[in-house]
């Protein structure tokens, strides 16, 4: 076991967890906070993404211990109370979901594509989705509710 | 996953030193291959020694023609550093082709080519561009470093500090990646350095990266279409699985070439 000391949402977390646990597991399991998903065995879905100092990374991939030290967003510390972000809103509006499952990691993905791109168009929110799966909306939706934040934000 | 410990170091002399007591250790840079083998249980070593804060390895530097980066510099940062871009854009573009963006903000040059996987990206660049690698006791050309499959010339207690690229701009990657895993089955890097021609060839070899000399004597001779043309990979010794044949790779190395000799004249 060692010690790992994080912010997570804004809050201030310290724990002890073993040395081999995921980041994922460590989210999900030992903060419950259980919108981050595992929808993978094999580090392609995207389901566990979430933001460690600012960048999209797979907590599946990562060990807890890695993020040590950092500061992590999940999909629980993007909305302000009540009031969703621009891209859960355009998520909403757009019907970009269906099952729900990759949404999580859709969404978190989406805030960092429009982080690093100020122009954003079909093309490239389709390249900057390799990593992350959807089964059930063809991406179509997801697509348009990235581009219709960005428009926002 | 099985148990193991975890050693964060700072120096570059802490992770040989960690290496050298431990055998059983491995180097823990990005993680993006060695945690999902991990995971599937394919390997279990019994310390992951994280290297990824050490500050003297994470830059990208200009010096005497050659752009240098080390070793735990990531694949966003390259494919976003400037000076690349203008530098060697072939390199940009292949390192914004590794993986996905996720993969690409964690995962480094110097994990991609210590694993010297037989599909990776990187490997083609170092063979296509004469990189010189320099690790924690010598000096290795591109054509020493890497070995065979999964296999270089690192010894069990010495790693990687920084990858030296000599400045082509006449260079060029293009791959065919699979439609569902996005690894290449077949990649080619051309670099062409006034008279000095250099073809490699990723993905497809069953001893992986390698220069393809037949490819390089044809276009030092005749620096033209038809040159490369006229030259096909033989599939003997080329990977044979279930996305395809050997024949199928070699076929897709000869269109893969074509390509990334048009990509240098557009």
């Amino acid at each position: 076991m060692s010690l790992v000391e994080l912010e997570i949402n804004g809050n201030k977390v310290s724990q002890d967890v073993e040395d081999r646990q995921l980041l994922v597991h460590f989210i999900r399991d030992d903060l419950n906070l259980t919108g981050t998903h595992v929808g993978c065995d094999t580090s392609q879905c995207g389901a566990c993404v979430v933001h460690v100092d600012g960048k999209a990374v797979k907590s599946c991939s990562m060990l807890a211990l890695q993020a040590n030290n950092s500061k992590i967003t999940t999909i629980e510390g993007l909305a302000d109370g009540e009031n969703l972000h621009p891209v859960q809103e355009a998520f909403r509006e757009n019907h970009g979901l269906q099952c729900g499952f990759c949404t999580p990691g859709m969404i978190m993905a989406a805030v960092d594509i429009i982080n690093r791109n100020s122009i954003l168009d079909e093309k490239t929110v389709r390249e900057e989705l390799e990593g992350n799966l959807c089964r059930c909306t063809g991406y179509q939706n997801i697509v348009k509710s990235i581009i219709a934040a960005s428009e926002k934000m | 996953m099985y148990q193991f410990n975890y050693k964060k170091v700072e120096t570059v002399q802490e992770a040989v030193n960690e290496l050298s007591a431990n055998p059983e250790s491995k180097i823990l840079a990005g993680g993006m291959t060695i945690i999902p083998t991990m995971k599937q249980r394919l390997a279990s070593p019994e310390q992951l020694i994280d290297i990824r804060n050490i500050e003297e390895l994470n830059f990208i530097r200009e010096e005497s023609n050659n752009i240098i980066i080390g070793s735990t510099t990531n694949h966003f940062t390259v494919s976003s550093s400037d000076l690349i871009k203008e530098k060697i854009p072939s390199l940009s573009m292949l390192a914004e082709g590794i993986g996905d963006p996720h993969v690409r903000n964690m995962g480094t040059i110097g994990g991609a080519i210590s694993n010297n996987d037989p599909t990776a990206d990187y490997p083609a660049a170092c063979l296509g561009l004469g990189a010189k690698i320099k690790t924690s006791k010598r000096d290795l050309t591109a054509e020493e470093f890497f070995v065979s499959l999964f296999e270089t010339a690192l010894e069990e207690d010495e790693i990687v500090i920084s990858i030296s690229f000599p400045i082509i701009k006449n260079s060029f990657y293009m791959k065919f990646p699979n439609p569902a895993s996005r690894y290449a089955m077949a990649g080619v890097f051309i670099s062409k350095n006034e008279s000095d021609v250099r073809v490699a060839v990723t993905g497809a070899s069953e001893n992986g990266v390698f220069r393809w000399n037949e490819m390089e004597e044809s276009l030092s001779n005749d620096w033209s279409k038809s040159s490369v043309e006229n030259v096909k990979l033989s599939p003997e010794g080329i990977m044979s699985d279930i996305h395809g044949s050997s024949e199928y790779r070699a076929n897709l190395a000869n269109i893969m070439a074509i390509r990334a000799f048009e990509g240098i004249n557009e």
